[in-house]
């Protein structure tokens, strides 16, 4: 676990400071007048004049006490920065995350329970276009669609401009328009891998001995389904939860920059082009050690729910 | 070797039994021969600017309508599939290089060099490939070698877990024994004996990577990170399609489209492979 953790905090570290153009040169950039001489107090203020691995044990000394630092780009906090995008980005997730298991699920029930019938068919196919279609593309379609020509939902943001006028329901109804589309099509293409995932695991675990056995004693197929196979086919979707932040987050950087959101995708998206590594560092560690968390206790479980997975 | 030629016309025997799987043969297929013949078949000058004729939609003359500078959309869609998939197959070439060498090596020889080569995978997994895209992309400047490169860089962490479970489990078999036994060097008993009879799964996972690669190029491109106008790509022109979503859905429209059915095509196949090469598939 530490190696990793530790790797993580390298590479992420490595590919952000070893760019030529620090972060004052990104600065910089914006006005050619500065001399050189104000060039060097930044690098200096950086930390940027001294070498890798000093500027790296620096950054881990902070981190350590959960000290991200500052931006760059504005001196705020990195932990406000965060907190003030976070709960946006983990909206639009969560709900589309929670929109496609409870479609993703049944759907593999009844695509594994009913194999090669016209559901099950429609949805292999729904899958695989699911899966090859760009997701900014489609959110493209559906804003020109539903955006501009039917006018049906609002195409940017996260709310009208005029929303301090509105009632507290008013707010709401307004930002949950706003939230139709971002939720959509985050959904979209969870949806195609989730319930595929569902029906081989239910398919797997169909093919098994206890539910032969289940099937001789009689027992009703409704509580075979559902109660024997269901829950051990939904074993392995909480590993895939814990595999999938990574993507999740890929993601919602391509999703905020299309739906203009200001949440964590988009903040990474600036950090990593402004070269605020304090910022993307910010971000990325805890984002990857979650993962990395996720996966262990996801391990960990397993081994509690299946006697046949040991831990060395 | 004639185990391995019946294995192989088996497999493709199955292969086209499988309706996916031929339709999606067909479909890359397709994608491939149009992008190839682009210099002949593609109606107009891909980058002949036609002021005139700015942001018409589809109609006769231009069959997938023109972009804001009169440009001919089909034309830079042929032309955009040859750097598209150009793109994918680089990618592919090289992460399914890098995965086999890395992933050969640390199930051949376990121990510490096998746990120092998954640690790294974990690592690779663990960050958002995107973000290693956007840093180094942002390091590079964003060119269509660059772009190969990286895409190929963050995506061999699959052919290399792959490829070590099949070296696990083939390396104690008895003709690797024998080989041993005849005084083979590692070298040759990996190169010669192991990896022959542990490509099949790395073909499902490549064929699928190159849907994979030109998904993730055209994401770059739309970011505006990846192939530079006036160059096209699916990407790239589904980026500058963007901004004139309001007034030329078709600008959008097909370049996508395309993306689509090429990386359709490319799992379709790949899935198809994979049932084919599984032995539980074929009762």
């Amino acid at each position: 676990m530490i190696p990793i953790l530790l790797g993580i905090t390298v590479l992420s570290f490595g590919v952000m400071r070893l760019a030529p153009g620090g972060p004052a040169e990104a600065q910089m950039d914006f006005s050619a007048k500065a001399s050189a001489e104000a060039r060097e107090r930044l690098r200096k203020l950086y930390g940027a004049d001294q070498p890798f691995y000093k500027q790296y044990a620096t950054w881990l000394k902070k981190f350590m006490t959960l000290d991200f630092g500052e931006a760059f780009a504005d001196g705020r906090k990195v932990k406000d920065k965060i907190i003030e995008c976070l709960p946006i980005t983990l909206t639009i997730n969560i709900l589309s995350l929670g929109l496609v298991l409870l479609i993703a699920i049944p759907i593999g029930i009844m695509s594994a329970t009913r194999q090669y019938s016209l559901l099950d068919r429609f949805t292999t196919i729904f899958v695989f276009v699911g899966f090859s279609t760009p997701s900014f593309w489609l959110a493209l379609l559906l804003i020109y669609i539903l955006g501009v020509q039917w006018g049906v939902v609002p195409i940017s943001g996260i709310h009208s401009l005029d929303i301090t006028g509105l009632t507290f329901w008013g707010r709401l109804v307004d930002e949950a328009n706003h939230l139709v589309l971002p939720v959509f099509v985050s959904a979209f293409g969870g949806l195609a891998g989730f319930s595929r995932y569902m029906r081989n695991n239910m398919l797997e675990v169909m093919r098994q001995d206890y539910i032969r056995t289940a099937r001789a004693k009689g027992l009703p197929e409704r509580t075979i389904i559902y109660k024997h196979a269901l829950r051990n086919a939904l074993m392995p979707v909480i590993t895939i939860l814990g595999l999938s932040l990574p993507g999740i987050i890929g993601g919602s950087v391509i999703m905020e920059t299309v739906f203009g959101i200001p949440g964590m995708g988009r903040l990474l998206y600036q950090a990593v082009f402004s070269r605020d590594y304090n910022l993307a560092m910010g971000i990325l560690v805890p984002a990857a050690f979650l993962t990395l968390f996720g996966n262990f206790f996801a391990d960990i479980a397993y081994a509690f729910t299946d006697p046949r997975v040991r831990l060395k | 070797m004639a185990n391995t030629e019946s294995f192989t016309s088996r497999t493709f025997h199955y292969l086209m039994k499988n309706k996916f799987a031929v339709t999606g043969g067909i479909l890359v297929l397709l994608v491939f021969v149009l992008s190839l013949l682009a210099p002949w078949i593609a109606p107009y000058d891909p980058a002949v600017i036609d002021i005139k004729n700015i942001l018409i939609g589809p109609s006769f003359s231009h069959i997938l309508g023109t972009d804001d500078l009169g440009r001919d959309v089909f034309s830079r869609m042929l032309w955009g599939g040859r750097v598209s998939l150009e793109v994918g197959f680089v990618a592919v070439g090289i992460a399914t290089v890098i995965g086999v060498i890395l992933g050969a090596i640390a199930g051949f020889y376990g121990g510490w060099v096998d746990s120092i080569i998954m640690r790294a995978v974990d690592i690779m997994l663990s960050i958002p490939t995107i973000f290693l895209v956007l840093a180094v992309i942002a390091i590079l400047e964003p060119n269509i070698i660059n772009i190969m490169i990286v895409i190929g860089l963050t995506s061999w962490m699959e052919p290399a877990r792959l490829i070590r479970a099949e070296f696990i489990s083939l390396k104690e078999r008895e003709f690797v024994i024998a080989a041993r036994a005849l005084g083979a060097m590692d070298v040759r008993i990996i190169v010669k004996h192991i990896l022959p009879n542990g490509l099949s799964p790395i073909l499902v996972s490549a064929t699928m990577g190159i849907g994979g690669a030109v998904l993730v190029e055209s994401a770059l491109s739309f970011l505006g990170l990846g192939v530079q106008p006036p160059t096209p790509s699916w990407g790239s022109l589904l980026s500058s399609g963007k901004d004139n979503i309001e007034i030329a859905w078709w600008l959008s429209a097909f370049p996508g489209l395309a993306i689509l059915v090429t990386v359709l095509g490319y799992n379709l196949l790949g899935e198809g492979i994979r049932d084919a090469l599984d032995p539980r598939q074929q009762e």
